[in-house]
């Protein structure tokens, strides 16, 4: 499981723990989170979240 | 003099924004983007959660400023003061950091300035030694002040930046005093109960509060080490390090000596527009029409007038409207989130009912009118999952 960093405001999105409140069950993968999801902190789409270095 | 281009002022998050929209639209205009820092591109959200998360400032930098040039066809200046506007002859001067100055030619400019923290005046040897962080150099400072091993702060401010850094200081190891005239975290922006579970949460993890008091006087200590300081109700408290977040000031200076209207902030119609011809204005340094003269510095704001004066500046005026905008506060203690009504609306705090075990866990409050309307929302704890439901009820 990965986690993603939108490179705007700074909101991580986190496979393990997906958005629930937005439609998207824990677990889900960044690949399978919809194109139309935007950043619940900013609004920018899925192409401006990078993924998180560990 | 050279070719009139589209200059923006200001490379933080509102003239990065405005840049990249306006390149969707048009991609043959040349840009310039005069920055008085280097221009590196960075969430600026993150400079108040980095500590817990053991990130330097540097590592906060998503694009470096040359790659943002390249990628977006802008011509940058980076460690360049815009020092005057001469709005009849649509020209700006700016100096470099060589000492050189240059003046450019401008299609339209658009400031997108920023603002500085506001200093609060106090007494004592130690008051210049007062941090604020408002950006990625002032973080670095901090960092190397702060060091590795664990420090006491005095964090003056518990609005969101300063309950976010007191958050984020207490995860990272340190101890952690905060000092607000209020009597309660985010008075401004809570009813009072939510306020108080916000005050419990950070308490239980270690935080001090010194609510309803301000500090007057910083003083080296006596014995050498660190600072001490006296607050208003005769407490003193000792730190090795004072942060301020006492709030923001739009940076206007330059606005205003070129004859520009200015208040709060340099005051923008609906379209953005200043009161001088083709002189546009955006982001923590402007008071919005579309938001009744106030000012927003959050990012969802940033990011919907970028849009709207891309919008405009290529050509298609795009009058701006504010969405619900819901700013949640990054205070994983106890998270918030806040759809903040209009501050002129009269109305009041409803708290909605939930079984003990619930209340315990969270709280949700809806903004009433005088109407029975709901105007803004308030959840936190567990009950911040429930955004979009609220903002679905919510009537702008």
């Amino acid at each position: 499981m990965k986690t993603y960093i939108c490179i705007v405001c700074g909101f991580v999105y986190d496979e393990a723990v997906g958005r629930p409140e937005d439609g998207i069950a824990a677990g889900t993968l960044w690949a399978d989170v919809p194109e139309t999801w935007t950043c619940p902190d900013c609004g920018v789409a899925k192409a401006d979240f990078e993924a998180v270095e560990v | 003099m050279s070719t009139p281009a589209l200059v923006i002022v200001g490379a933080g998050l509102a003239g990065w924004t405005t840049a990249r929209e306006f390149r969707k639209l048009d991609t043959s205009t040349p840009v310039v983007l005069v920055t008085a820092d280097s221009g590196d591109f960075y969430a600026k959200p993150t400079l108040s959660n980095a500590c817990a998360q053991k990130r330097l400032a540097e590592q906060l930098v998503t694009t470096p400023a040359a790659k943002m040039a390249e990628t977006l066809n802008v011509r940058l200046l980076a460690h360049s003061q815009m020092q005057a506007v001469d709005a009849a002859a649509h020209s700006l001067t700016v100096t470099h950091a060589d000492g050189s100055s240059e003046t450019l030619a401008y299609r339209q400019l658009v400031l997108a300035t920023g603002a500085h923290p506001i200093k609060v005046p106090m007494q004592g040897a130690a008051a210049a030694q007062v941090q604020s962080i408002n950006q990625l150099t002032d973080l670095a400072q901090f960092q190397q002040a702060l060091g590795t091993s664990p420090k006491t702060l005095l964090v003056m401010g518990a609005g969101l930046i300063g309950c976010e850094f007191a958050n984020d200081l207490v995860l990272g190891g340190h101890t952690v005093h905060v000092v607000d005239p209020a009597t309660r975290p985010l008075a401004a922006l809570l009813p009072a109960a939510a306020s108080e579970q916000l005050q419990a949460a950070l308490h239980a993890l270690g935080v001090v509060w010194h609510l309803g008091t301000t500090v007057q006087s910083l003083s080296p200590r006596a014995d050498g080490g660190g600072l001490s300081a006296t607050l208003a109700n005769g407490h003193a408290v000792s730190a090795d390090l004072v942060l301020s977040a006492v709030g923001l000031r739009a940076d206007t200076a330059v606005a205003h000596a070129a004859g520009l209207q200015c208040e709060r902030g340099v005051v923008v119609d609906d379209l953005l527009h200043t009161s001088a011809p083709d002189i546009f204005a955006l982001g923590d340094c402007a008071q919005y029409a579309s938001a009744g003269g106030r000012t927003l510095p959050y990012v969802m704001p940033i990011m919907n007038a970028a849009r709207a004066l891309a919008s405009t500046l290529a050509g298609t005026p795009t009058p701006l409207v504010f969405p619900l905008m819901p700013v949640s506060v990054k205070t994983p203690a106890w998270p918030i989130v806040v759809a903040a009504p209009d501050p002129r609306l009269a109305g009041g705090w409803m708290a909605e009912d939930l079984d003990a075990e619930a209340a315990q866990a969270g709280g949700a409050w809806r903004f009433m009118d005088a109407e029975g309307q709901q105007r803004g929302f308030v959840l936190t704890g567990k009950q911040s999952t429930r955004r979009m439901e609220l903002s679905k009820t919510t009537v702008l």
